[in-house]
């Protein structure tokens, strides 16, 4: 599976947003245009048939990378690759649209609260012309089959349903254009947690009996531990440690990723005292210069300050691509924590 | 044990509505003892914020308190007029809630609504006040606190405005925090800075919290014991252990099985199948009885009132040793 061809890439995808003030203001305070710089050359592969997960804190870029990754935004800089071609080019045909789409985070939100649930199933279907009349019907059922409701539930409003049932009816609306590739924005973080463990096994189940691959956006490290392959942790724009899952998880490198795994509180560690990781996150609009986590950086020195890090292949697990100055000069002590 | 700080005995909140009357907690108590953390726990819609609101006297209206008392002290607050229970919210009951932009007055100083708090609630003069509300600011960990005071909300980041609000809950120095989501809407690394700060400054203190999320983690880390409520009621309380770790209520234990676990990778994760009733449609008998493994019949007629269990107490039949469990045959 690893050597297969991916189907979704991102080659140095950048979207910069401009986020100046009115130019009348600008000239009366001197001040020039502002960017942000929401992704700022992200580089990963999600092979077919798995889960590529990014995680990060609110502002990292994630979810601007997941609509980047079905074309609702175009790249200011760098390629999003379908299979290889340009995904813009590839939305330009029906037949290579209809085989990727989205689910939402929020499941009030992204249901048509006047239409009824079998016409919000039913409408990429139509749109795509691939069924019609009793065959639509049919397929609508199936559907609602498949996400554990019923075909019943087909005539009702979306206000009847509970956040994980209609988490469960947008799963069905994404699946019904027959896709391979879906993009997740954070799918189960409006949900409650018993709820979040149905919809995160429907997920699993489905990706197992359709062969479906998942481009998965999550805060939720525990969430993310359990449905990827690889994962990716972004910080400021950028992704600092891109590893396959159970690596990232049992030898973090990125001092940021492990930052973030030490401050998750957990059922195991009850009454334990723990050092949470100082400082905030930099506005992303003059983000520090050199390594952007520099500032909360245990291990940052004068070349972390000045130098942008590259995304490379780590010592001692070269499946983890990490950019840190600290981790490829051998200062992070993963040595020593691996003999102990 | 000693005489509890709080004492909320069989609470009841309902809300009229055109189409009858909803009970939104039926029967809910507890007690929280002097420097107690008690964490409350549950999905949305189990009553865990109304539990709080009812303390400090913020139902919103047309919910009401229908039934049952709350004392502070053994002093009953819960049918005060709103003229004296504003002296006891902010002077003995101070709270914090989810989001730190709604709580401040954008139009204030940090500065301002520090000291406001404090000269209202406590004897001291305008230049003490300042002068505390400087402090304050440092010991919720605020860098250069002395120029910051006269900062305004908006100048403040997320993480740094929940800060201000545990300053401000804490500066008139009650004898309980009621705290709604304190962490929800910060991100990791912040929420495990802010809940550092909470733990550390109420311990110094000896305040009383009562700490309600929906996230199980930081109840683990931070409170000592945990109520953990289902469709209006409490469904199991005891030692944060206890529940974390061998919850005797099959909700509780539900609930502890679906977290995803950071420590290792499951095939399948644990799942409660189905979701909490509304309230116009709580089942006859125990609330949970429609998604339980182990209902059987008495289950689906009466309902269970907190009973000892294995090491905390749970609202389930099965524990009822008086009664032999009669098991549905499925």
């Amino acid at each position: 599976m690893s050597e297969a061809s991916p189907i979704f890439e991102a080659r140095d995808l950048s979207r910069h947003f401009d986020v100046s003030k009115p130019a009348l203001q600008r000239l009366l305070a001197r001040e020039g245009r502002r960017t942000l710089k929401a992704v700022d050359g992200v580089s990963f592969a999600v092979p077919r048939g798995t889960t590529m997960s990014l995680v990060g804190e609110s502002g990292c870029g994630k979810s601007t990378v997941a609509r980047l990754a079905v074309g609702l935004y175009e790249p200011s800089d760098g390629q999003a690759l379908f299979e290889g071609q340009d995904l813009a080019a590839a939305r330009k045909s029906v037949s290579q649209r209809r085989r990727m789409g989205m689910i939402f985070q929020d499941p009030y939100a992204s249901l048509n609260p006047r239409w009824r649930v079998a016409d919000i199933i039913g409408e990429p279907i139509r749109a795509f012309g691939l069924a019609t009349g009793a065959a639509l019907k049919e397929k609508v059922g199936s559907l609602l089959r498949q996400v554990g409701l019923s075909p019943a539930d087909g005539g009702r409003f979306p206000h009847e349903f509970s956040g994980g049932q209609r988490q469960r009816i947008s799963i069905a609306r994404a699946l019904s254009s027959n896709p391979e590739f879906l993009v997740c924005d954070e799918p189960t973080s409006a949900l409650d947690v018993s709820v979040q463990a149905q919809i995160l096994n429907l997920m699993k189940q489905l990706q197992r009996e359709l062969g479906l691959t998942y481009l998965f956006i999550s805060h939720n490290l525990a969430v993310v531990r359990q449905v990827s392959d690889r994962v990716g942790v972004m910080y400021l724009g950028r992704i600092v440690e891109d590893a396959p899952a159970e690596t990232l998880f049992t030898a973090p490198r990125h001092p940021y990723t492990r930052a973030l795994m030490e401050a998750i509180p957990d059922l195991d560690m009850a009454g334990r005292e723990r050092q949470p990781v100082g400082g905030e996150v930099p506005s992303p609009i003059s983000p520090p210069s050199g390594c952007t986590f520099n500032p909360r950086c245990p291990l940052a020195n004068d070349r972390c300050r000045a130098e942008r890090p590259a995304l490379i292949a780590a010592r001692g697990t070269p499946e983890t691509r990490v950019a840190c100055h600290a981790v490829e000069e051998g200062r992070d002590g993963f040595e020593a924590r691996a003999a102990a | 044990m000693t005489e509890p700080l709080l004492q909320v005995r069989d609470l009841v909140v309902e809300f009229p509505t055109r189409r009858g009357t909803l009970r939104a907690l039926d029967k809910v108590s507890f007690d929280i003892a002097p420097g107690e953390v008690l964490g409350v726990v549950g999905e949305s819609g189990a009553g865990k914020s109304m539990t709080g609101a009812a303390i400090i006297g913020l139902l919103e209206p047309p919910g009401r308190i229908a039934g049952g008392s709350i004392h502070l002290r053994g002093h009953r607050i819960d049918n005060l007029p709103a003229r004296e229970m504003r002296k006891i919210r902010g002077k003995r009951i101070g709270a914090i809630f989810q989001d730190p932009l709604t709580t401040l007055n954008p139009l204030y100083t940090v500065g301002r609504q520090l000291t406001e708090t404090m000269q209202t609630h406590l004897d001291i003069d305008a230049a003490e006040a300042r002068r505390r509300a400087v402090g304050w600011l440092e010991a919720v960990g605020i860098p250069a606190a002395a120029e910051r005071v006269d900062a305004y909300p908006h100048q403040f980041s997320g993480g740094m405005r929940q800060r201000v609000v545990i300053a401000l809950a804490l500066c008139a120095e009650p004898e309980m925090v009621v705290a709604d989501e304190p962490t929800t809407a910060l991100d990791v690394s912040i929420q495990a800075q802010v809940i550092a700060l909470l733990k550390r400054l109420t311990r110094e203190k000896g305040t009383s919290v009562m700490l309600i999320t929906h996230d199980m983690g930081v109840i683990a880390e931070t409170a000592d014991r945990v109520a953990v409520m289902y469709a209006g009621r409490v469904a199991e309380i005891g030692p944060v252990r206890s529940v974390v770790k061998a919850a005797a209520h099959p909700y509780s234990a539900g609930l502890m099985a679906s977290i995803p676990p950071l420590s290792h990778k499951v095939d399948v994760l644990p799942q409660i199948d189905g979701a909490m009733p509304r309230l116009n449609a709580i089942p006859q008998g125990c609330a949970y009885n429609p998604r339980c493994p182990h209902v059987f019949d008495r289950c689906k007629v009466e309902r269970p009132e907190l009973i000892p269990a294995t090491e905390t107490r749970a609202a389930c039949w099965l524990f009822d040793s008086h009664a032999p469990r009669e098991r549905a045959h499925v």
